[in-house]
């Protein structure tokens, strides 16, 4: 059985097959609307995440499944001090796969080594978030055709973002890619990941605190919310949180074929008129990650290579 | 008359040889050799052909050592199991892969800070450095 719990539990090969099946679900998901029928999806949120959660519920739902689960830790046996490994063996009686948010890395990974049916890791506190990174991914990819040869800029909160991280170990595995770090120095990407990911690799990346220095040189950038969750000091996070506003005029300064992503939600650091750029990709980065977390349910389940409807 | 114990030699038991100078004691304190019934012995700053320095702890007896906390402390450690005087396997000591409660994650956004009865679970990487499974939180070696 076959969990996400990590986005490098998948090889590049599986990936790209993953990517492929999403891009023939967006092509018509009509022909996806009963792959997975009778098949129940587990949502279980220990923490305040509508999107994602309803991103889930909705790829199910697509799929011809249907879901159940909580939202919140309040509404769920945590709150009576039940443990990760016995929730997880009481919902594998219930659901055929499940996706789990939590506010402790690496909650997701304690339930797969109790669970009966895959988990999905939707996201553990400052640690991972792979169909993030798959959805980004997929993204990439439709907007500009490859995932190599790509200079990628991530911009704001590098030091906390889980998405950030996971999306760098998972592009430093494509030839050609060069990174150009955009952070406040208290934000800047964790050593482990300069010291373990791009070193070893021998992939080129700077680290620079301008954002219109970089844009010129991008094919994609980053965008990240600095996220106050992550913040043991408000004032830390008050400090810091404006350090980056992308902009009409920021924007003049980037090629014409450059996509702006984002994790959403985002507060302020993308000002509203940037939403009618034609280079900004991320609402339709939401819309892939339904079809990429389509196809990562149906590969889980053993249905990815079933015939569609 | 007067009799003599050599404390080099032991009959049945083990000897941790090559502990770095310094280490001894350190060793000595976390496998708990003060509460052993059995004769042990520490032996700080003796000479050595390959370190020129060492600390060497002798036990007689049987005990149970826990070889991946002794790995982990020191990874130049020698451990000789004796008996009938004679050394019966020698075992040159690695960083373990994998290391079991021997560290304690302190990431407070751990998963480790609040599951019952779960085990603190740490492998080694590439980088010679120990990484908590599961928030991948650093622990020197």
């Amino acid at each position: 059985m076959r969990h996400m719990i990590d986005p490098l539990d998948f090889s590049v090969e599986e990936v790209d097959k993953l990517l492929g099946l999403a891009d023939d679900i967006a092509a018509d998901p009509s022909r996806y609307r009963e792959v997975c029928k009778y098949k129940k999806l587990a949502t279980l949120f220990y923490e305040p995440s509508t999107r994602t959660r309803l991103s889930f519920e909705a790829a199910m739902l697509n799929l011809g499944g249907s879901v159940l689960g909580f939202s919140s830790a309040d509404s769920s046996s945590a709150a009576k001090g039940e443990s990760i490994a016995d929730t997880i063996r009481v919902i594998s009686c219930y659901a055929d796969i499940c996706a789990m948010r939590h506010p402790k890395e690496g909650a997701p990974l304690r339930a797969s080594m109790y669970s009966k049916i895959p988990v999905i890791n939707a996201g553990d506190g400052g640690h991972q978030h792979p169909t993030q990174t798959l959805t980004d991914l997929m993204t990439i990819r439709r907007r500009l055709g490859r995932l190599e040869n790509l200079t990628i800029g991530l911009c704001g909160d590098l030091k906390f973002g889980r998405t950030v991280h996971s999306l760098i170990k998972s592009l430093s595995r494509y030839s050609g890619i060069r990174f150009i770090l955009i952070s406040p120095e208290e934000l800047r990407v964790p050593d482990y990941i300069i010291r373990e990911v791009l070193q070893p690799k021998g992939i080129p990346y700077e680290e620079v605190t301008s954002l219109e220095d970089a844009m010129p040189q991008l094919d994609i950038l980053y965008m990240t919310r600095v996220q106050k969750e992550r913040f043991f000091n408000e004032e830390d996070y008050i400090r810091l949180k404006d350090s980056y506003i992308l902009t009409e005029e920021k924007m003049k300064l980037a090629k014409e074929n450059m996509a702006v992503l984002h994790p959403l939600p985002r507060v302020n650091e993308i000002t509203l008129p940037v939403d009618d750029d034609p280079r900004a990709a991320y609402f339709e980065q939401v819309q892939n990650g339904v079809y990429v977390r389509m196809a990562l349910i149906m590969t889980l389940l053993g249905l990815a290579d079933q015939p569609s409807c | 008359m007067k009799t003599t114990r050599r404390i080099d030699s032991i009959e049945n038991g083990i000897v941790i040889d090559h502990i770095q100078v310094g280490n001894g004691m350190k060793i000595y304190n976390l496998l708990k050799l003060d509460a052993a019934e059995c004769t042990v012995v520490l032996i700080r700053n003796a000479r050595s052909e390959r370190y020129g320095r060492k600390d060497v702890i002798k036990i007689e007896g049987d005990i149970q050592l826990n070889l991946d906390l002794l790995g982990y402390v020191d990874h130049h450690v020698t451990v000789c199991f004796i008996k009938g005087g004679e050394i019966v396997e020698k075992k040159k000591l690695t960083l373990p892969k994998r290391l079991t409660n021997v560290i304690r994650c302190k990431n407070p956004r751990c998963i480790c800070t609040i599951e019952e009865g779960i085990d603190h679970v740490f492998e080694l990487t590439a980088h010679n450095t120990y990484r908590c499974i599961y928030c991948e939180n650093q622990s020197k070696a």
